[in-house]
């Protein structure tokens, strides 16, 4: 596409310059799957395809499984076991779309945090960076939607839970509530919606993903360098770049073999590992269980939303300066949505001038706390909310926001980075020793 | 690189953890049983599972219901694996079912599920096996489920031999003393004692064996097609480890005249 130069599809039979000439699907196809690509690229840049694969099986896993499933409080509970049971092959179906969309979250916080070292959303792929966020709150979407569909205790309450933060809005929020549940409660019209939703939405992630591609196809990927493509002329470019296919085609798959290898065996040998137990006892709006926990993906931003208490002095203030509008709730729903805010607006936070965190010596410890503090905010979420876990959750989600709203603008200004390699050739012949150009491939 | 895959992998484990975190009390106390489906090459124990439906039948039957389990599927191979004139009669001679078109009750057949039973109020047992979670460890990772499963069948040995034998009287009902019950006390009674069910082939029946044989079953109950599932696990890892080692040595050709020594 644009950007890099490189060779164009040019048709050469009568039926392929006949079909050009009306319509340049070929050509599109050519360009998209020959695109040059950074030959530095390392194994943290195969979770794209991870996640491609994740979306087809579960679409395809998805589309299979409604033609058994029935959506109404009544039946279905018991479909699922009919699925469970009764459908050929519907046992391993279930695990798979289950498991996969566990598989699809590991895949998309690899992607982000790759993302997010490597500087990928700096200029000039903001859009990119943009897109994949709202790829990741479709996400968060279907994924919630899609676990109250066995109509399990953890669905029924975990749909009440969730649903009942939009509760939280000001003036508006029960009147949201009631909209977005299609009644007083969690009921039928709730699962009917929700399942017309879930089957929806990935179709807008499809649609996301074309742009999220076709912006970073005009721009070019980012490296771990982050030092960008020579652009002078074909042969520049040639240097630091090889063809999608077959180079990185086959690169990846090798990852993603890898991964489903693991996939693989948790489907086959520990499928209920990452449900909840509780999931296996139908809905009951009557009985309220123990714990409510929502799927581990939730749960660093769950942690998030639970931090922020009426005895935080920062949620004090904001209660007093609105005079009350703002409560401890309301808050910490805003500050939920204000954590994947702060990533969104990373391009725009990070004053530094350097792409990768390869070259930045004090930015690398900054994000390798953030990691730390991710995961520290998943176990916080699984956590009963008292102490000392409160206030751990407190100062991870404090570390959060401070990443991102405060140590990124700060660290561009005082920060000396290290010396940058010229070139991405430079880069891989560093780590690969000199290609023997004169060699020519068996 | 395998250093790196390495990493990747651990990330992608260590990022699973959590979901079965909360469940469970502190003073629970669930006894490992030993079972012979656990693991990733566990497998169900035909004569075992025979025996728990036996105490199901006899014993726990009398006030639970078993309604998402279809009676047929007593025929299945790798599970209880009768002939189906053993099914039909089991069904015909131990359950009847309302037929809404006879206007009246008619002995079971196979296409039937086991009947609901809600007369006690007692929870269902279809699903039981795994909406109960005995392990959750190490450290709350639940990282023993491959070896071990769930823990649902041992929570329910554990608690069926559990009990303390104490009593105590609240709000009009008795509640007994259970080591395995989350907060120690449960409404029901103790349902199993020593020689309760004589087994046909003579095959040990004091409480603990009996415990773990109608455990076994009710796992089996909750999750049948668990055979088949561990041997497309097991195909299924085979395959793709096959592939994967294919694609490096293919992806390490294709890269070669691109890299040079290292220097």
């Amino acid at each position: 596409m644009a950007g890099i130069p490189h060779d164009h599809y040019e048709p050469k039979t009568g039926a392929e310059k006949w079909l050009h000439s009306r319509l340049p699907i070929v050509g599109l196809i050519y360009d998209t799957i020959m695109i040059p690509t950074p030959k530095n690229l390392n194994w943290w840049w195969i979770w794209g395809i991870v996640l491609a694969f994740c979306l087809a099986l579960q679409i395809i896993t998805g589309i299979v499984l409604v033609m058994h499933y029935t959506p109404h409080v009544d039946m279905a509970f018991a479909s699922v076991e009919h699925i469970m049971r009764n459908v050929n092959g519907g046992h391993m179906l279930r695990y798979l779309h289950a498991n996969g969309a566990s598989l699809f979250f590991v895949a998309v916080y690899i992607h982000i945090f790759r993302g997010l070292f490597y500087g990928s959303y700096k200029a000039p792929r903001e859009i990119t960076w943009i897109v994949g966020m709202l790829i990741y709150l479709c996400m968060m979407g279907t994924a919630f939607m899609g676990y109250v569909l066995p109509w399990g205790q953890m669905s029924f309450w975990g749909a009440t839970v969730i649903t009942g933060l939009f509760g939280a809005i000001p003036f508006v929020g029960e009147a949201i509530q009631t909209w977005l549940l299609g009644g007083p409660a969690v009921d039928n019209a709730t699962l009917n919606r929700f399942f017309s939703l879930h089957y929806l939405l990935p179709f807008v992630i499809a649609a996301l993903v074309v742009v999220h591609i076709w912006a970073f196809h005009t721009t070019g990927n980012n490296n771990p360098t982050g030092v960008e493509v020579r652009r002078g002329s074909k042969a520049e470019a040639e240097k630091d770049t090889l063809p999608f296919w077959p180079y990185f085609v086959i690169k990846d798959l090798v990852g993603l073999a890898i991964v489903l290898v693991i996939f693989w065996a948790i489907v086959g040998f520990m499928p209920n590992y990452l449900g909840h137990p509780d999931n296996y006892i139908e809905a009951n709006p009557l009985v309220t269980p123990a714990h409510i926990v929502p799927e581990w993906y939730f749960l660093p931003f769950y942690a998030i939303l639970r931090a922020f208490t009426s005895e935080v002095w920062v949620v004090q203030i904001a209660s007093f300066v609105t005079g009350g509008i703002i409560d401890a709730k309301f808050f910490g729903v805003l500050a939920m949505f204000g954590a994947i805010l702060a990533m969104a607006l990373a391009p725009w936070l990070d004053t530094s001038s350097v792409r990768s965190g390869k070259y930045r010596p004090m930015f690398k410890w900054w994000f390798y706390l953030l990691i730390i503090d991710f995961f520290a905010l998943m176990w916080l979420g699984a956590m009963p909310a008292e102490e000392p876990y409160a206030s751990f959750s407190l100062i991870a989600s404090a570390y959060w926001f401070g990443y991102f709203f405060v140590i990124l603008p700060i660290l561009g200004v005082i920060e000396k980075p290290l010396p940058q390699p010229a070139t991405i050739e430079e880069d891989f012949n560093a780590h690969y020793g000199t290609a023997s150009d004169a060699t020519p491939a068996e | 690189m395998f250093k790196k895959l390495a990493i990747g992998a651990a990330f992608a484990l260590a990022l699973a953890p959590v979901a079965s975190f909360a469940a469970g009390g502190g003073e629970q106390h669930i006894e490992d049983f030993q079972f012979s489906f656990e693991g990733p090459f566990g497998t169900y124990d035909q004569n075992q599972l025979q025996r728990g439906l036996q105490v199901y039948t006899e014993v726990c039957a009398a006030c639970h219901g078993l309604k998402y389990v279809p009676l047929r599927t007593l025929g299945d191979e790798g599970g209880i694996g009768w002939t189906d004139e053993q099914v039909r009669a089991y069904a015909s001679e131990t359950f009847s079912v309302y037929d809404p078109e006879l206007e009246d009750d008619r002995p079971a057949i196979p296409t039937d599920h086991f009947p609901a039973n809600t007369a006690a109020g007692a929870p269902d047992l279809s699903m039981m096996a795994k909406a109960r979670a005995g392990f959750h460890g190490p450290y709350g990772l639940g990282i023993n489920q491959l070896f071990k499963g769930i823990g649902g069948a041992e929570y329910i040995a554990s608690l069926l031999t559990g009990y303390t034998g104490e009593e105590k009287e609240e709000a009009g009902s008795i509640l007994y003393e259970n080591t395995a019950f989350p907060g120690g006390w449960i409404s029901m009674a103790p349902p199993l004692s020593d020689e309760q069910v004589e087994f046909a082939d003579g095959h040990a029946n004091d409480l603990h064996h009996m415990a773990a044989d109608v455990s076994a079953f009710l796992m089996w109950a909750a999750e049948p097609k668990m055979m088949a599932r561990k041997q497309a696990g097991l195909v299924g890892v085979i395959f793709l480890t096959i592939l994967a080692s294919m694609l490096y040595l293919t992806n390490k050709r294709l890269w070669a005249p691109h890299k040079g020594k290292k220097h």
